[in-house]
């Protein structure tokens, strides 16, 4: 019985992160109508830089340095997410669907390798924090709490972001434009600047869930492709568009994760996707789509 | 314009000019740059395919390494598990049959979704193929692959052969002829009411619905047809490669594939040939030149779709038709 | 041909349609009129299909195709143009009039010849350009054409379909006046030639009074009145309705 509270507790891990990688996505997907096929990327940057900052500091103080780490991976995605809206995807915003698909691969294609230019080609380890706060015993097992850290913050950043979009004035004027661009640009909403910060936003969201993975994970090449998929898979299950749905299709696919390394570790890639195949065939507009 | 009337025009000329031409290179070119064209070539009859959805039906794949995989990866195994039927003439039709069925699967996974959805689906599944491939080693062999022995090519056996000489020999003309059967096939289906169908769903989907023509039955349709060149292209190049390894269903190979589309130009037929040529030329010396291939590929890709989205060829096009247009600019 | 009964049509409160009906005989042009947002097109689309009614009864050849999809409508003989002319920018001219006849004989599958094989059938495409008057324009490509020659186009295309009703949105907006009558003289002797019922949305009431064998008058999702122009015409409340005077 325990087992399988353990098992649902690390599927809320894996949840947690995935949340907000595909908000990230959906934010950008809904008010840009683009699909950031460089989310893994931002991702991977958010890993890497949480890493090499828990590591190069020394490990005195591994808590704060992380924190630390989470901000600067929040920021340095952020940052290169701008940069990227500026100077790449403006440009597409007249052309066809598929030039903007192009471009966004062409910035996944460049930020691999930038990423390998910067930190090369090792793996950086920053468990530090992770065995640094403990485990939590559930009955006979043991729980870690750097789990209920990660999905604590997720949790944190998922509030933040419902706060700016439901109860600011730019966060309503991103849903309006994600809703209806023709009405938004005709009264007056500066589409070209939202857009930036919509992504930029995204961007963020995905650093920080690349962050959040470092303790467990070390940040290694190529770290970012699953979660683009796995984000993506969120995505088109919880419907476009709709926190909701993102807060919902991760827990789904956070708990087959964390059930189907128990069960079929083998296929566990290919069995998540079977589920969200089947229930795209039932129903195409994901579970909670518009 | 009938089949007469083609055969007229010029560009007919061009192409039994090359045709006869790639026929020599044995006798011209090392073997090594041989075996590189020859990769080329399976890459172009892959990029037909390719083009076939992007151009023609207006759907892009992330994920066509899965099915040039497929292909490739079907004579793996045949060679594997039923080596007394490891024949040439055996080998291809199987090839196509899996591409058949893989690409009908995926196809109708990702059909029934908007264009941008389409995009990542199949990105996904390729993802899914490539971790079968890798985990279910027993059958596939897992990251070390499959090695490639010398088929049988119509009753005469190429055991003890090497695979250079093969590749020189018999094969290239076989490839050849594959090459120049898929390319007229392509261009015909193209061209005929069925491209035009293509062409309408992916110029205006409510209009074409609108004509009585099922969208997502079509691009299925399409779908399929481009899986089956595509796994067709992979059957080839794995006799040249001599080895089929999971990479070509990851991620980066169907980015390459997007990329070589584009180098050569998908708006004009033939782009996507040249491109798929150029590429593995491009590939080899910049590969030996940087360690950084993908920002390379990433960065040209960008800039392509920022300046020269019409590729080299449809550039090239552009220029003759600008040339062509402008008369003599002789007295004010 | 085309029977409505009662017909309803609700967006969330507000009723566009209101219990609709009417019958359209074959060989019958019937013209649709009223004020802008009394409903015509969405009429329209409820016949076509592309949207459901709320309640009511819509029968085709006396099969019931209240619920049936559009494209199954399509099959069954119904047509339509669109207002906004809605056409394949990147074919040409004659392609885009080819491929309706393509899919009307079933040729669309056919993969393996080219599609100027098929003389038989791009000869009729250009001849039904010639009918409407754009053959000179059969290999430009629409964007370049005017706003009336892409009408023309729409509605050659819609024709194209050889459908047993035919749905005319508009079809002589944005056509330069002088052509107007050229354009509905072609389109209502191929109707006619056809054996083609006809429902066309018109403003002008001169091309109604000309062309038109009924009229219908929808004004705030109801039919006001129904039938013969002439004697509709002189109706007090359709004078009011349609230009705001009585006599």
């Amino acid at each position: 019985m325990e087992n399988w509270v353990i098992y649902v507790l690390n599927g809320l891990y894996f949840a947690s992160f995935l949340f907000l990688t595909s908000l990230g996505l959906s934010i950008i997907l809904g008010v840009m109508g683009i699909l950031n096929l460089a989310h893994g990327s931002l991702f991977a940057i958010g890993a890497f830089v949480a890493a090499w900052i828990v590591g190069a500091f020394g490990t005195n103080a591994p808590i704060t340095l992380f924190i630390v780490g989470l901000f600067a991976a929040l920021g340095v995605s952020g940052i290169v997410g701008l940069a990227l809206e500026t100077s790449l995807i403006r440009p597409m915003y007249q052309r066809a669907l598929e030039y903007q698909l192009l471009i966004t691969f062409g910035a996944l294609l460049l930020i691999e390798d930038l990423i390998k230019m910067v930190w090369g080609g090792t793996a950086y380890y920053a468990s530090k924090p992770f065995t640094v706060m403990g485990n939590l015993g559930i009955g006979d097992n043991q729980y870690p709490l750097y789990f209920l850290f990660a999905i604590l913050t997720s949790m944190a950043a998922g509030l933040c972001i419902w706060i700016v979009m439901s109860k600011t004035r730019i966060g309503i004027m991103l849903r309006s434009i994600s809703m209806d661009r023709e009405m938004a640009t005709a009264m007056g909403i500066r589409i070209g600047r939202l857009n930036t910060l919509a992504f930029g936003m995204g961007a963020a969201l995905a650093g920080l869930a690349g962050a959040l993975i470092v303790p467990t994970t070390p940040a290694l090449l190529g770290i970012g492709m699953d979660p683009l998929i796995l984000a993506f898979i969120v995505v088109v299950l919880g419907g476009l568009g709709s926190l909701k749905g993102a807060l919902i299709g991760s827990f789904i696919v956070g708990e087959t994760r964390s059930l189907g390394i128990v069960f079929f570790p083998e296929i566990e890639l290919p069995l998540l996707f079977l589920i969200a195949v089947i229930i795209l065939v039932f129903k195409p507009e994901g579970l909670f789509g518009r | 314009m009938g089949l007469k009337d083609f055969l007229l025009k010029p560009k007919f000329f061009v192409y039994l000019g090359i045709f006869i031409l790639l026929m020599f290179m044995p006798k011209v070119l090392p073997i090594y740059q041989l075996m590189l064209l020859e990769s080329g070539i399976t890459f172009a009859i892959m990029s037909l395919g390719f083009n076939l959805l992007l151009r023609y039906t207006g759907l892009l794949s992330f994920g066509h390494g899965a099915l040039f995989a497929v292909g490739a990866y079907s004579v793996g195994m045949m060679g594997e598990y039923f080596p007394e039927m490891y024949r040439i003439e055996i080998l291809i039709p199987v090839a196509l049959f899996a591409s058949f069925v893989v690409s009908t699967i995926f196809g109708f996974i990702c059909v029934r979704h908007t264009r941008v959805f389409f995009s990542i689906l199949a990105l996904a599944l390729s993802m899914v193929l490539f971790a079968l491939l890798v985990k279910l080693y027993n059958i596939t062999g897992g990251s070390d692959g499959i090695h490639i022995e010398l088929p049988m090519m119509f009753g005469k056996s190429y055991e003890g052969v090497k695979r250079f000489e093969f590749l020189s020999g018999a094969y290239y003309f076989v490839l050849i002829c594959v090459f120049a059967a898929s390319t007229i096939i392509m261009l015909g289906i193209v061209n005929s009411p069925f491209g035009k169908t293509l062409q309408s769903i992916r110029d205006n989907e409510v209009r074409a619905e609108m004509i009585g023509i099922r969208i997502r039955r079509y691009r299925l349709y399409a779908f399929i047809l481009s899986g089956l060149f595509t796994g067709l292209g992979g059957a080839m190049w794995s006799f040249v490669n001599g080895h089929v390894t999971p990479e070509i269903a990851e991620w980066v190979f169907s980015g390459e594939i997007v990329y070589m589309t584009l180098l050569g130009g998908f708006m004009v037929f033939e782009g996507p040939i040249i491109g798929a040529i150029l590429f593995t030329y491009l590939k080899l010396y910049a590969v030996s030149f940087t360690q950084y291939w993908m920002f390379l590929i990433g960065a040209t890709l960008i800039t392509l779709v920022l300046l020269l989205p019409e590729g080299i060829a449809g550039g090239f096009v552009k220029l003759v038709t600008k040339i062509r247009r402008t008369p003599s600019t002789g007295v004010a | 041909m085309l029977k409505v009964r009662e017909l309803i049509k609700d967006f969330g409160k507000v009723r566009i349609i209101n219990s609709a009906t009417f019958e359209v005989n074959t060989d019958e042009i019937v013209s649709l009129v009223g004020p802008n947002g009394a409903g015509k097109t969405t009429l329209v689309n409820l016949i076509s299909g592309h949207i459901p009614p709320t309640t009511g009864r819509i029968e085709f050849l006396g099969h019931d195709i209240t619920f049936t999809s559009p494209y199954r409508r399509i099959k069954m003989g119904v047509a339509r143009n669109f207002q906004i002319t809605n056409l394949f920018a990147d074919s040409s001219v004659l392609d885009n009039v080819r491929i309706c006849l393509f899919s009307t004989y079933g040729k669309i599958k056919r993969c393996f010849l080219p599609a100027n094989y098929y003389g038989a059938i791009t000869q009729e495409a250009v001849n039904i350009l010639d009918m409407f008057g754009i053959s000179d324009k059969k290999d430009l490509l629409p964007p370049s054409l005017s706003e009336g020659d892409k009408k023309i186009l729409d509605t050659s295309m819609a024709f194209a379909l050889k459908s047993k009703f035919l749905l005319l949105d508009e079809p002589t907006s944005g056509v330069a006046t002088g052509d107007k009558f050229k354009v509905m003289d072609t389109i209502i002797s191929a109707v006619k030639k056809e054996k083609m019922a006809c429902m066309i949305i018109e403003h002008d009431m001169d091309i109604v009074a000309d062309y038109t064998d009924r009229v219908l008058v929808l004004t705030e999702g109801q039919i006001l009145a129904d039938g013969r122009p002439k004697e509709i015409m002189e109706q007090d409340d359709v004078k009011k309705i349609l230009f705001g005077v009585t006599s």
